[in-house]
Order: C-alpha cells, then structure tokens, then sequence
C-alpha cells in the first residue's frame, strides 16, 4: 500500500486543491458546513444565532436517526454537530451516531467517527464503552490506516476497566515493522500508564524495548513514559542515568536525521524531555549528578543561539543545575544564564528570568541581589503578570527587615486584582509574612485589617483562625499582650465608626470577637458604646446570620448595668422571632445574661481566652463507643476526602451524559508549588546542604570556591547595621549594573560609587535598598544554626524561620529506599539491549553491584534463578526480597501446649529473627489451616509476616493470598503464587508494607484461598490492624532545615497536650516520652520550646513545635501529608496518657 | 467546612492519589471577536467546566495588549498564548512546565498547518476545521508531542488524505 502512497504522493497538491472547487463529490458537504457558517456570520445577535443553530440542530437530529442516510452523509452530518458543540450548542443526540460511524463507516467516515468521538465525549463517559469493539477489530485490520485511528483513539481515552481486553493487541504492536504505528502504540500504553499504572506494570521491559528503538520518534514516545515513572520513582531507574545522558549527547551533537531539527536546533523537545529525565534522577545523588555535568555543560554551550527554542533549552538545563547535586562551574554558568534572561527586553524571557529568579533564590539570594533594579522596575511593570511573579520572588526573600516594604507592595497588587485565586493566595502570603515578621503591633494590626478587607470571605479561614488565637494566646510579655490588644480595639472601634457596612463578614465576625473579648482594656470606652456599636451591625442589610451570632455573643460579654438590659430586651424582641435557630438562641442568652450578671461573670469570665481549653481532638473518649458501635456492625468511619472521592466514583457512573467529573488538574505538587514554597524549599535543599557540610569539615568532596554562598538565615540580622547604611553598601550604582549580570559575587564588597544620580533613579535605589536589606551579607553564613537571636518574631510564631538550607538529604533519600519495586533492571548497558531478564532480585541498595554482576556475566541469570528457589533467605542475604515465601521444615515434635507464639516466632525469616516483632496474633482459621501474623519494624520498612499452618495430615494446594488496604501499600515480593503447605509444616509470606494514607490505625484486609486434596476450594477471611507508629522513624534534621521544612508544609494541626511533671524539667521530659515510644527525634529545645521531627518509612515528613504554656505543652504539627499530624497528635496523647 | 468552588476543579488537595495528567491539558484557537475556532481537551472534565474555562479565558486574553507577556497564571494553570494575524493559540500547562517550549509547540502547529493549507488563514481553519484537528492529532497524541519532525506528521495526514482522495477519484472515475 505505501508503494501507492508513495507514488500517488506527488500528485497530491493537485488533488488537495480538488477541495475548494465546486462540483467534487465531497464538496456538497463542505458547502453545508459553508452554508451554516457564513449564515452564522451574517447574523448580527447572539439571539439570531441561536435560533438558526437549533434549527440546524433539529435537522440534523432529523437526518441522523433516518435510516436512509448513508454512511457518506452521516460524516457530513457529525462535522456539523462538531461545529455545533464548539459554538457552545448541545448536540448529545449525535453521539451515539459518531461511535455508530466509527464502527461502519469506511476508512474515511471511520476517520471522522472517530474525531467526533475524541472530541464529544470525554474518559469517564459510558457510550465511550461501545467503542471498544470497534477499536478491538481496528487493532487487527490489515489497513495501517484503521490501525493508526484506533490507536490514535486510545491514546486520547479510553474506559479505564476495558484496558486488559486490548492490551495484548497494543503491545503486539510494539513490534510492528511501520515505525508511526510503534510510537502510537508506545503512547497508547503511556495513556494507560496514567489512568491505570497497574495494568501496564507487567510489560515494563517492553517500555526499554521502546526505548531502545532504533526510530528516534519512537524512543521519544517512550521517553514519557520514563518520566512519569521516575518522577514516581526515581530510585528505580538510576542505572538508566548513562543511557539517557548517552543520548542527549547524541542529539545535541547533532546525531539525530535532520528532519527532527526545529529552526536549526536538533530535536528540541527529545532534549527537553531529556533534561527534565536527569534532573529527577540527579536530584539529592552525587554520583548521579556527576554522570550528567558534562552533557549539561554540552547542552549549555550549544544553546547559543538567539532564538526561543534555545532559550526554551537553556531555561530547562539551568533547571537542572540547580535541581540536582550543585557543581559550582555550572551553576556559575547556570547563574549566568539566568541574568541574561532577566536582562532580555524581551518580556517572555524576562518573566521566565524573574521565575528562574524564584526557583533559585534561596539558595543564592546573591543573584536576587545581582538584578534588583531590574527586580524593582519589573515590580512596576504594566503587565499584572510580571508584577505577580515579582511579588513571588519578593515573597521568598522576605525578612524582617524588609517585610514592610514587601506587604506594602503585595497590598498594592492585592488592590488591582480581580481574580480571586491569586487573591486568595496573595492573602494567605500576606498573613503569612505579617505574623512571622511583624516589627511592631501597629503595623501588624492594620496590615491584617488590610488582610482581611481585601481578602473578605474568601480567603482561607485558617487566616482569621489563627489571627484570633495569636490574639488570645498572647506572647511572653503580657505589657505587649495588652499593647496589642488594645491596638486592635481601637482599631476596630473607629472602623465601626466608619462605614462597617462595606467590611467582609469575616472581618466583622473577627471584629466583633476582639471587641467582647478586649474592649474592656481601654479606658474611657464605656460598654454601652461599644454595644451600641455592634448593635448597629445587627440592623445591616448584609450581616449574614452567622455574623449576628458573632455580634450577639460578643455584646453578651459585653453587656452590663440597665442600659444593656433594656437593649437586650429590644433586640430579643426583634431577633427572637428569626427563622434562624441558633441566632434565636444567642438572642435569649443575651437577654438571660444581661439580667443575671453572676450568671454571666460564670460563663463568660473575662480573659477566659487566655485559659486553655482542653480539648481532646482525637476524641478518644469515644473509643469504646466506636469500637462497641463497629462490633455491633455499623460501618467504619471514612474521612471527608475518602467520602468525596467514593462520591466522584460513584459519580463516575452515573447515566448523566455529563456527571460532575474529574478535577480538572495537575499533579500535587503544582498546586502547592503555588500555594506555599513547597517545592521550591524542597529543590533548593541541595545547595543549602552542601554549604553546611563543607562548613561542618567537608563530609562530602564538593567544592563551592567559585560560588559564594553567602545567603544565610535571614541575611544582615545579626550585624545591625543601620538600614540606610547597609543599604549604600548594597546598592551597586545603577550605571554599572547591566555589565555586572552574572558577575561575580562581588556585591558586598563593591565601595559605592559617587556617580550623581537623577531623581527617579534614586528612588528606585532607596527602593531596592529596602527591599534588598538582609539579603546576601556574608555574615549570615555563620550565623546559622541558631535561631533565637534573630530579632524577628520568634515569640509571636516560634516555628518557621525563613531559613535558606533546605530539606536534608536524608528525607529524599529515604522516601525511596525502602521502595521494594526494584525493576527488572539488571542490565545494566540498557543500550546493548542483549539481556532481558525478568528477574526482580536484590534490595535496592545492592542493585548495583548485583546489577553489575548479572550484567557481566550474562548467563548466570537463569542460574541465579534457580538458585533463589531452592536457597533458605538467611543463606543469601542480597536475595532476601526475592524469595519471601519459605516452606519451612516441619517441627519435629509438635507441643501443643507451648504458646503459639515462640512456636511460630521460630518461623520467622533468619534474616528478620534478631529484630523485635509484634506479639503473633492468630487471623483465621478453619480446620486445616491456621493463619496468623505478626509485623517486624525494621530501620526502613515494616514488615508484615504471615504463618500459615497447615495441620492437617494432607497438602494444602494453590495456596493464595490477596490482601487490599485503603490505607496501606501492601507489596507481596512472591514470584510465584500458587504456593502448597505441605502437611504439617508452616508457610511463612512476607510482605512490605508502606502508608498510603495516614489514619490512626491502619488495617489490611486480605483473602486466602486454597485447595483441599479432594480438589475443594476454601476461601478465608482475615484482616490485620497496627498502630501508625509502627511506619513512624525518627527524622533527623538540623534547626535550619526545620525551619525551611516548617515553612513549606501546609497540613497543620495544634493542640494542648499534657505536661508530664516528673522532678525534672517537664518539657524534656516529656519530649523524652514521645521520643522513646514514638521514635521521635528532638531536633532541638530552646528554653520553653522544643521541636521534633519524624517521618513516615517512606519519607513523609512531620515536624512538631511545642511550647510550654500555662502547664501544659502546645504543641503544633505540621505536615505536607493530610491526617498525618492528626494522627501523630492522637499518638502522642495516647503515649503520654499511658505513661 | 468552607471549601472554594475551583478547589473542587483543582485537584490535589484532597486527592489522596495524585492522577497523573499529560503536560498538556487543554488547546484552545479562537478569533479576536472570541468566537472559539478549535478546542481540544485532554484532560477530562464536564461540558460545563469547559465551557467556563473557554469563556474565563477567551476574556482574559482578549483584554491583554499586545506587548504583554504571552504567559498567565489561571486557577493554578500556566496558559500559553500567542496571536498569529486573528487568531489566538492558547494551551495549558502545568505551573513548573517549560513555558517556552509550550510557546514552541503553538508555533510548530501553526507552521504545519500552514505546510498543510498553505498559507494558512483563519477561514482555512474555520471551513476545514477537522483537518486541522487531524493534524492537530499527527502532532499532539494524548496531550503529548507525539511527533515533532514536521515531514513525518504531514506524510502521516497526508497519507490518510490521500487515501480519501483515491477513494474519491475512484467514484468519481
């Protein structure tokens, strides 16, 4: 066939240009469609165009479902309902016509069927499972063409519960001799990989195959699929780290045919996808990043024209630079590099310069400093975008020097947006910074009315939450209490003298809170007039309910002498009657309250917010009734987010063409890169480090000479240097800046230069001057380590210094290491392509020795093989994950009196029989067969074992274990499942098991079935519940990193717990406590403060800030997991309740 | 207890198991009156969603000047855009995605639709709005750069063209 193509090939403008002249067959339809769109632009209204739309509607609705229509027509036909959905017009009834067309339609019709069907309907719709056969018969068409339009299909959807029935046909087309039809196939299984990442688990050495494709549009193809897995897993595919670095060496030395070169540079996209490959894989690994310095150098150096796509490269090989282990030649390189994208005129590159800016600041806020006039004219830009990744950067190096120039130009921003997101998000910022940074109460108070004006209901309630308690809770001086306090009545008081009518409810319902609690500070001002003041927020038109709620509890506090009785009859006269239950109630209570003042003295005593309230969040007081409830058969409690998402499933199915389908988005990580500095607290990790370790002595060999790292804690704090004169010294003259992008780290030393500058330079100076206070001097290196001495708030938020050296290694490290899915990797010249073997042995530390050694001597494989099935684990430690199901021998004398638990103890795998286990409790059994089970906490993974005793006189066959958990990852290491007990022996199955999401307990439920010798199958039930300190492991961490952690998390929880008062200092102690039966690690205690760190097994951290308060300990969590700090909080309680 | 309307179209936060998403999430062309020219989708969501989504942001790039940054943040979306004569491209990426590669992909498709069409205009692409989506699929599969040699796409589409035409020829004949 491609012979006609080819020959017919040259023919083929002519024959195109047969589609704008009259006449042609083909033509009538495309002058219908004609038809319908010139008379749509003919029309003048909105109302004209619908109108005729709905008629074309009715009439193709008319001409679809008669059976006279051929197939020919029916294409015209969907092109025009396609037309119609894009105006924006329903057209549902053409549905099932487009599969209909598919299915019958000749290759051309199919063509279009199959457009209208990617274009109608979307994955989670349920016509899409009609689809199926036809896709299935297309997969098998001798017609290449067909072949491509099914796969073409199903790479763009396809019903997830439907991906096994094609499988085998999608890879059978792995091999296809026509390279297009490979690559499609390669996608179709990228597409599977994404909706349904166990189904394609199996054919991961076909996914090398692909990658070693002697088509380079193929191995593209395969390259998404790689990065999608390594961001899963990057420890997984370290030995592929030559052969990427191997290939983009390849293209960027031009290797590639030409036709993959884009305006002259050599697959821009390959080397992209490239970049972003090792930059996962080089992160927080020295020896990795090592492999990849000098194509990244290479990658650099080429990229030297001046046209988008090179700079589309450069941007992403300085992304690398700065993601993975730093090498200071290249992030000099790389430094400069960002300069001239920050410097370029053109405003795409000096965005994508300003967001590189961001990604690296923290790292080396001397760049920051290197570009801040440019930064300041970038803040004034007439573009909202570039000004908003400004603020962004601004937002990052913050300090308490420069916080009151930053909030006040974030306000500005905050002013002229109209989007609610980035208002949401600009807010949150701001409260963020107000309440680390504060300097002094005034400031704090207004920018947080400003906060919360601006923000007005939509921001996110944890803002006035925790304004409120920072208000109650007070700090360690109570004269700065009250300052405080009292600051903010007055403030409230002239702005309900105001206009209180445009204020958000939610200010007013803070203001109304602050008032009842505090407006007994200020002298002169009498109760009534504040009382008449709230009143008068009663009487607004827009006061919602809840907000009077706030009011009338607020004048409750307030209301005393007869005045207030009198108002309070009147307003109970006026509310008593509202429809609002709870409005009704506060209205009686005031009016019981106002008349009863020892009544009201008891229940409402003044400062009574001061006093902590010991509330038991984890509720387990309630323990026992929910495990009464639960025995008695209700159903387990499910979490919000679980209800949601069984919701969205539930949805999923629903017969609505359109139910409420998936969330619209991206990974996590985005968001939170948004939301919080997350992410880029995290990257930035790995310089932060390696400036720490060279301090420390040098445990790593890197080498920062080039580069300084000058950024430290917070900068300038512990010089304190007036602000104007540090600032002379920071300010390079404006003359000399464009020469000095990139330049060296001079800044700080550079004299000022005396040049006479004109006046509106000179504002932009002092400008910068005070934005750029406390970044970058060279001090702040030494300063790291302690905290206290910072003059910025500590007492008003203890945690979360805005310090520089990121997350530890140890945590990036660790999250992956007791991943047991260690591919089939084993050959390790993935480019020879020789071996492929299927075997999964060794842990990950040792995979790449034994890689290596497998890899040399090619046949040992199968040997090796064999070795395994007959060997006992304790024999071969390297293997122990391999084989994790041991038939053990049959005790000799079987004791029935001796406990079961040393009995089976003795069972347990050699290599896990030093390490402590949990109690072995019995699961189930029937009259054959005894399963219990035990766990076994080892440094980097827990351990499920199972026993399984068969005490019968006969074999037990097929033996089969399922196991399933919401919560938990349960990774069996057995090659073979059918498995037989033999007679009067135990069995013992060892799984891994890791915390998919976080609960106070976690449990597995799990089946086994077997044969009986008479050939009759058995099914039992059983299930498996252990605390979550078991995953927990200490976190160990320096205070710096705490600090940057702290910041990037956004799950919180706070709580009071009790003080365990043991002789000697209560809070050591009780750390003490936690730390020993939780495995916490105490990071550091200063004064009446400690902070502690752990992690879940595969890296999850959560850190925990306490403060002895009023005789108990405060303590608050953080966490990027959801339920995690909830659930260590319940834990803690637990353990200091027990001890 | 209160949770944000786009909360719920964005995703994350309380999705316990990330899905994972093609780079690319949505394309949109459409003319400088706003009206939609071509919108293909490849994550999956509601008429209803894409409709807000189309409209939200056919007004928030036409209200921007022609010198302005051809990037904006939306929701928690990086948008890519650019205007060739009438028409607006417009894609959807991730916020950590490579903006300008994503600026390359609209020009690459622009160039193949004006190899395709030759010379390309906006009514091309309004009269023979499937074969730009035909080719719109040779080039990006899945939300994906399934093939970035322009040769190879247009043989592709040409191939299945041609086939048409045969076939036309034939009936004609």
């Amino acid at each position: 066939m491609s012979d006609v193509v080819e020959k017919t090939l040259t023919a083929l403008p002519s024959l195109l240009s047969l589609d704008s002249q009259p006449g042609s067959g083909k033509l009538s339809s495309t002058s219908k469609l004609g038809n319908l769109i010139r008379g749509i632009t003919e029309l003048t209204s909105k109302h004209e165009e619908e109108k005729l739309i709905q008629r074309e509607l009715s009439s193709i609705k008319e001409q679809v479902a008669s059976p006279n229509t051929s197939m020919r027509q029916m294409k015209e036909l969907m092109v025009r309902a396609i037309y119609c959905e894009m105006l924006g017009y329903e057209a549902s009834f053409s549905y099932i016509h487009a599969i209909k067309l598919a299915q019958q339609g000749t290759v051309l019709e199919k063509r279009v069927g199959y457009l209208a069907v990617s274009l109608f309907l979307n994955e989670s719709h349920e016509l899409l499972l009609l689809l199926v056969n036809t896709v299935l018969k297309d997969l098998q068409s001798t017609n290449l063409i067909e072949v491509c339009m099914a796969l073409t299909v199903v790479s763009q959807m396809f019903p997830k519960d439907m991906i096994p029935a094609i499988l085998p046909l999608v890879e059978e087309k792995l091999t296809h001799p026509k390279e297009i039809i490979r690559r499609k196939a390669v996608l179709a299984l990228y597409k599977f990989y994404l909706i349904a990442p166990n189904q394609v688990q199996h054919i991961h050495n076909k996914f090398r195959k692909a990658l070693c494709d002697k088509d380079p549009g193929v191995m593209t193809a395969s390259l998404h699929i790689y990065l999608q897995m390594i961001k899963e897993n990057p420890e997984g595919y370290k030995d592929l780290t030559a052969s990427f670095v191997t290939i983009l060496k390849q293209v960027v030395g031009g290797k590639l045919p030409m036709d993959f070169n884009y305006h002259s540079v050599p697959a821009p996209w390959l080397q992209i996808q490239l970049l972003r490959i090792l930059s996962l894989l080089g992160k927080d690994d020295q020896s990795t990043s090592e492999m990849m310095y000098e194509v990244l150098d290479e990658s650099l150096r080429r990229a030297e024209m001046n046209h988008n796509i090179t700079y589309a490269i450069l941007y992403e090989c300085v992304k690398s630079i700065y993601t993975i282990h730093p090498k200071a030649e290249l992030l000099e390189k790389a430094a400069k590099c960002i300069g001239n994208f920050v410097l370029s005129p053109k405003i795409n590159l000096k965005y994508l310069g300003l967001k590189a800016l961001t990604y690296v600041v923290q790292q080396d806020a001397n760049l920051a400093l290197q570009h801040q006039l440019t930064i300041i004219e970038c803040l004034d830009h007439s573009d909202l975008v570039i000004k908003r990744e400004t603020l962004e950067l601004l937002f990052r190096i913050t300090n308490a020097q420069n916080v009151t120039v930053i909030v006040e130009k974030m306000l500005e921003f905050l002013r002229l947006s109209k989007d609610d997101y980035t208002t949401i998000d600009l807010v949150g910022k701001v409260a963020e910074l107000a309440e680390k940074y504060a300097p002094d109460n005034e400031w704090f108070i207004e920018t947080m009315n400003t906060v919360f004006s601006l923000g007005g209901d939509m921001m996110q309630p944890d803002i006035p939450n925790s304004f409120l308690r920072l208000l109650s809770e007070g700090f360690d001086s109570t004269e700065e209490d009250r300052q405080l306090r009292l600051f903010a009545v007055d403030s409230y008081v002239s702005l309900l003298q105001g206009e209180p009518g445009r204020l958000p409810q939610r200010f007013l319902q803070v203001i109304s809170w602050v008032l009842g609690e505090y407006s007994h500070l200020r002298e002169g001002l009498e109760p009534a007039t504040t009382l008449r003041l709230l009143a008068k927020l009663l009487d607004m038109k827009h006061t919602s309910s809840e907000t009077k709620s706030w009011v009338l509890l607020a004048m409750s506090k307030l209301c005393e002498g007869p005045d207030c009785v009198s108002l309070a009859q009147e307003l109970s006269e006026r509310h008593g009657g509202s429809l609002d239950t709870v409005l009704r109630q506060r209205v009686q209570e005031l009016r019981h309250l106002s008349e009863d003042a020892e009544l009201r003295a008891s229940v409402l005593p003044r400062d009574a917010a001061q006093e902590p309230l010991e509330v038991d969040s984890s509720l387990s007081f309630l323990d026992g009734f929910v495990s009464e409830a639960l025995s008695a058969g209700a159903a387990p409690y499910k979490p919000p987010h679980q209800r949601q998402e069984e919701l969205a499933q539930a949805k999923a199915l629903s017969l609505e063409p359109y139910g409420l389908s998936l969330p619209i988005s991206m990974s996590s990580c985005s968001l939170a890169d948004r939301q919080s500095p997350t992410l880029l607290s995290m990257s930035s990790g790995l310089s932060g480090n390696s400036t720490d370790l060279s301090h420390k002595g040098g445990s790593t060999t890197l080498k920062l000479d080039g580069v300084k790292r000058v950024w430290g804690k917070d900068g300038y704090l512990a010089q304190k240097e007036p602000v104007e004169e540090s600032a002379q010294v920071e300010v390079p003259s404006p003359l000399c800046s464009p020469s000095r992008q990139g330049g060296a780290d001079s800044t700080h030393s550079q004299t000022p230069t005396p040049t006479p500058t004109p006046e509106p330079e000179k504002e932009k100076q002092q400008l910068a001057s005070s934005l750029f206070v406390g970044l970058g001097s060279q001090s702040s290196v030494c300063l790291m380590g302690k905290s206290e001495q910072t003059p910025q708030r500590f007492r008003r938020k203890a945690k979360g210094q805005g310090s520089s050296s990121g997350a530890s290694e140890q945590i990036s490290n660790s999250h992956y290491s007791t991943q047991s899915t260690v591919d089939n990797l084993l050959c390790n010249n993935l480019l020879d392509s020789t071996v492929t073997s299927d075997l999964a042995v060794s842990t990950p530390e040792q995979t790449p020795q034994l890689s290596q050694e497998v890899a040399t001597t090619n046949g040992t494989c199968d040997a090796e093989q064999d070795l395994i099935e007959e060997t006992d684990p304790g024999n071969s430690p390297s293997l122990i994950r391999a084989n994790s199901t041991v038939t053990a021998d049959p005790p000799a004398h079987k004791d029935p009196d001796r406990p079961k638990d040393s009995c089976l103890s003795s069972h347990l795998p050699a290599e896990l029989a030093g390490l402590s286990h949990s109690e072995i409790i019995p699961l189930c059994s029937s009259q054959n067969l005894d399963l219990s089970a035990c766990h076994v906490q080892k440094e980097d993974a827990l351990l499920l074992v199972i026993f399984i005793e068969n005490s019968s006189d006969s074999d037990i066959e097929q033996m089969l274990l399922q196991t399933e958990s919401d919560e938990l990852e349960v990774s069996c290491v057995t090659d073979s499942p059918v498995e037989a007990v033999r007679s009067l022996s135990v069995s013992v199955y060892q799984y891994s098991l890791m915390v998919k999401r976080p609960a106070a307990h976690v449990a597995l439920a799990g089946t086994a079935s077997y044969q009986l010798p008479s050939g009759e199958s058995q099914v039992m039930q059983f299930s498996y519940r252990l605390p979550l300190t078991s995953f927990i492991r200490p976190l160990c961490v320096s205070t710096e990193e705490y600090g940057t952690l702290w910041l990037a998390f956004s799950q919180d929880t706070k709580q009071n717990l009790a003080l365990l008062n043991d002789g000697q200092d209560p809070l050591t102690a009780t750390l003490d406590v936690l730390k020993n039966k939780l495995q916490l690690h105490v990071v550091d205690i200063i004064g009446a403060e400690g902070i502690v760190a752990c992690r879940l097994l595969q890296g999850q951290p959560c850190l925990m800030h306490c403060r002895v308060h009023a005789g108990s300990l405060a303590v608050w969590l953080r966490s990027p997991v959801p339920d995690l700090p909830d659930c260590l909080l319940y834990h803690c309680q637990r353990a200091l309740q027990e001890h | 207890m209160h949770s944000f309307t786009f909360h719920c179209v964005s995703p994350s936060c309380s999705d316990q198991s990330p899905l994972s998403f093609p780079q690319m999430q949505f394309m949109l062309l459409f003319s400088r009156q706003g009206k939609l020219r071509l919108q293909k989708w490849y994550v999956p969501l509601s008429d209803k969603e894409r409709k807000k989504i189309s409209r939200d942001l056919v007004q928030t790039i036409l209200a921007r000047k022609p010198k302005m940054c051809s990037f904006l943040e939306w929701r928690d979306l990086k948008i890519v855009y650019k205007r060739y004569a009438s028409l607006y491209f417009c894609c959807a990426v991730e916020d950590q995605d490579n903006e300008l590669i994503t600026l390359e992909i609209i020009h690459r498709y622009v160039e193949l639709l004006d190899k395709y069409f030759g010379s390309v205009c906006e009514l091309d692409i309004i009269f023979n709005f499937e074969k730009a989506y035909f080719i719109l699929d040779e080039f990006l599969l899945g939300g994906e750069a399934q093939e970035t040699s322009k040769k190879n796409v247009l043989k592709a589409i040409e191939q299945a063209d041609l086939l048409q035409e045969v076939i036309h020829v034939c009936i004609a004949v």
